[in-house]
């Protein structure tokens, strides 16, 4: 198997896995993780593929990764935010009690 | 002569690494390079225990250790063997895995920090294209280790120091790396030996060191205030102050683990006195031009033991600041005045040699400092004692 | 491949699997950190050095302390009392299930038209310095942006409301 088909299958295994986190569990916090997860495997992917690329000198692969990093770091503070607000508000982080629109 | 002196470890290196064959070369001059670092600094976190003892104690008039050797010089030596043998407690409630690996990730991630300071001319361990953008690195994996020994202890007044300590750590995390970029800036590289390479030149006897332009004492002033205070020391040790918190989030820890927490937080100064002399002092560079013969590395170190001497001062002189305080500093005033540091940076960069771009650009940093400073603080009455209680 | 590929490769989805299977939510915080240190590694290893030493920086540096935070904050040290898989892990367990099977299919059948070697790309921080400046400077721009706008409405939905008012 090619090293670019190693590291891809790396990149699928913690995707799906991240996946099966913030579908699985009940704490919000967590479906967090599963999602800074999958945004780690993508960049992964990125940058396998820029590397085993026809053309890494264009470096669309790397900055492409840079730029996603930069965006799940707002995305992750924008997030836990609002889990802090909503804990704020209904005590809980359980996302199986929220369920139902009234505040 | 001058240059063999200049060079005698990398001579001696080479010399060493003869012996082996071909093959195992490479790989035999870098564990030589490592195994030196290791020995040497904490050799020198040993010293300065006793440097820092004596020194504290002659501000505060009394003497300090003085019973181990002459002058309390194997005053080290006793404290090594003390905390080797103390037994080694771990509270039963504890998370024991992560209560053990606290320490050992602290003291990893402050001496891969040192594999890219340039300690001398040719002396650095990893020319990295990126070095700067890795000692960083390293320094923010420090901040998951002092969670880890705050949280696993199962303490509250551990938790409390942890999680001080590192709201403590990112804020001024970000004022040390933006005052970095004023000097990657001018200096155009990541790469810490070209920084210091675009340092070493002399104009008359004078060097040109960044500390010795207006935008690089104000940065280097940031860099020290966010240097103290990523360290934890005085006086910003508020997550380890003795009377406030017992020992902040090494109070679980006994004996060896103490000690290595210890070696990390001197190791950690040390490191970051080398990046600051470094990016601002020079690195190995002589003073003045006249000065060259004498060698590199111990200019480096010279440097080095005086940042750490500034360290030893300020702790032994400046009050603890209170939490909020300290954070309400970081950002309401170092980060600002290091944010127009930053553009000072560019004008200085882009207005081209001669004498206008130093009037203009210290004026826009006094008038900064005045304004943020002094202005900023007239609503800050010091009138009489205003009391708050707990409701 | 080298056995450092499949160690640092091993450790990163033993990382992520700890993180989304462990009760206690701090270890799952900690394991999340071994798996973007692993992953970090990988990057390094795929020569994208920027990339590796700013993903240390801002995932172990930023969102790993970012995520405790969040955790100490919302009492997540106590275990719940429900559970901590929600009622319907099944179905979420058999996507990703099939999201994989989907997505190795793919790469196993396709492995054998992928390069199998490749030169290092000579790529300098330099060369990332000035694509970001030349040819990406509208991403550049509308990251930063983005990120103020984050901070800003991060803060103002987390801050305490003020009492009585509004």
């Amino acid at each position: 198997m090619t090293p670019l088909a190693s590291y891809l299958l790396v990149a699928a295994l913690v995707f799906a896995i991240g996946l099966a986190g913030a579908l699985v569990r009940r704490n919000a916090i967590l479906v967090l993780i599963g999602i800074e997860l999958m945004l780690n495997a993508a960049n992964l992917n990125f940058i396998a593929f820029w590397r085993y690329g026809p053309h890494p000198e264009a470096l669309t692969g790397m900055m492409f990764a840079i730029f996603s990093i930069a965006v799940a770091a707002a995305e992750a503070a924008v997030g836990l935010g609002l889990v802090i607000a909503i804990y704020r508000h209904a005590q809980t982080t359980d996302l199986d009690k929220m369920n139902r629109m009234k505040g | 002569m001058i240059d063999k002196m200049d060079q005698i470890f990398v001579l001696l290196q080479h010399w060493l690494v003869a012996f082996l064959p071909l093959s195992l070369q490479p790989v035999a001059s870098v564990l030589l390079a490592v195994v030196a670092i290791v020995c040497v600094f904490p050799a020198l976190f040993a010293l300065t225990t006793v440097f820092e003892r004596k020194g504290l104690a002659r501000i505060q008039n009394r003497i300090g250790p003085n019973r181990v050797g002459p002058f309390g010089i194997m005053q080290p030596i006793a404290d090594g063997i003390k905390s080797l043998t103390k037994e080694d407690i771990v509270p039963s409630i504890a998370n024991a895995p992560v209560h053990f690996l606290a320490p050992v990730v602290l003291v990893v991630a402050v001496f891969m920090g040192f594999a890219v300071l340039p300690m001398g001319r040719n002396m650095v361990l990893v020319d990295m294209d990126a070095g700067l953008l890795f000692y960083f690195a390293m320094g923010a994996s420090t901040e998951v280790s002092v969670f880890m020994a705050g949280w696993s202890s199962r303490n509250k007044y551990s938790l409390l120091g942890a999680m001080r300590a590192v709201a403590q750590m990112i804020s001024y995390e970000v004022v040390l790396l933006l005052s970095s970029v004023s000097v990657v800036m001018i200096a155009g590289s990541l790469s810490l030996t070209k920084i210091v390479a675009a340092q070493s030149g002399y104009t008359g006897i004078f060097p040109h060191w960044y500390i010795f332009t207006p935008w690089g004492l104000v940065g280097f002033i940031m860099y020290a205030i966010a240097a103290t205070a990523e360290t934890n020391r005085s006086p910003f040790d508020l997550p380890e102050g003795e009377s406030e918190l017992v020992a902040g989030y090494h109070t679980e820890y006994s004996g060896f683990k103490f000690a290595l927490f210890f070696l990390g937080e001197y190791l950690a100064m040390f490191s970051i006195s080398g990046l600051g002399t470094t990016l601002f002092l020079g690195g190995w560079s002589a003073p003045f031009s006249f000065l060259t013969f004498i060698p590199s590395w111990i200019w480096f170190f010279s440097k080095l033991m005086m940042s750490i001497f500034v360290f030893i001062w300020m702790r032994g002189t400046l009050p603890r600041l209170r939490q909020d305080q300290l954070m309400n500093f970081a950002w309401k005033f170092v980060l600002p005045l290091t944010l127009l540091n930053l553009m000072v940076t560019a004008l200085w960069r882009f207005m081209g040699e001669g004498w206008a771009r130093w009037g203009v650009c210290s004026a826009i940093l006094i008038a900064a400092y005045i304004l943020m400073g002094r202005v900023g603080m007239y609503k800050e009455h010091f009138g009489p004692r205003r009391y708050r209680y707990a409701e | 491949m080298s056995p450092v590929f499949y160690l640092v490769s091993a450790m990163t989805v033993a990382g992520a699997l700890a993180a989304v299977l462990l009760k206690p939510l701090v270890h799952c915080a900690l394991a999340v950190t071994v798996a973007f240190a692993g992953l970090a590694f990988l990057f390094l290893s795929l020569d994208a050095q920027f990339a590796g030493f700013a993903q240390i920086l801002v995932y172990i540096g930023a969102v790993a302390i970012l995520i405790v935070f969040a955790i100490l904050l919302t009492k997540g040290s106590e275990l719940p009392r429900d559970g901590v898989f929600s009622r319907s892990w099944l179905a979420g367990v058999v996507i990703s299930a099939a999201v994989f099977a989907a997505l190795g299919w793919a790469i196993l059948r396709s492995a054998w038209t992928l390069p199998h070697e490749a030169a290092v790309p000579a790529v300098t921080v330099h060369d990332i310095g000035v694509a970001l400046v030349d040819r990406y400077v509208l991403p550049l721009e509308i990251v930063a942006l983005l990120l103020t706008a984050a901070t800003i409405g991060a803060v103002i939905v987390a801050m305490h409301e003020k009492e009585g008012a509004k």
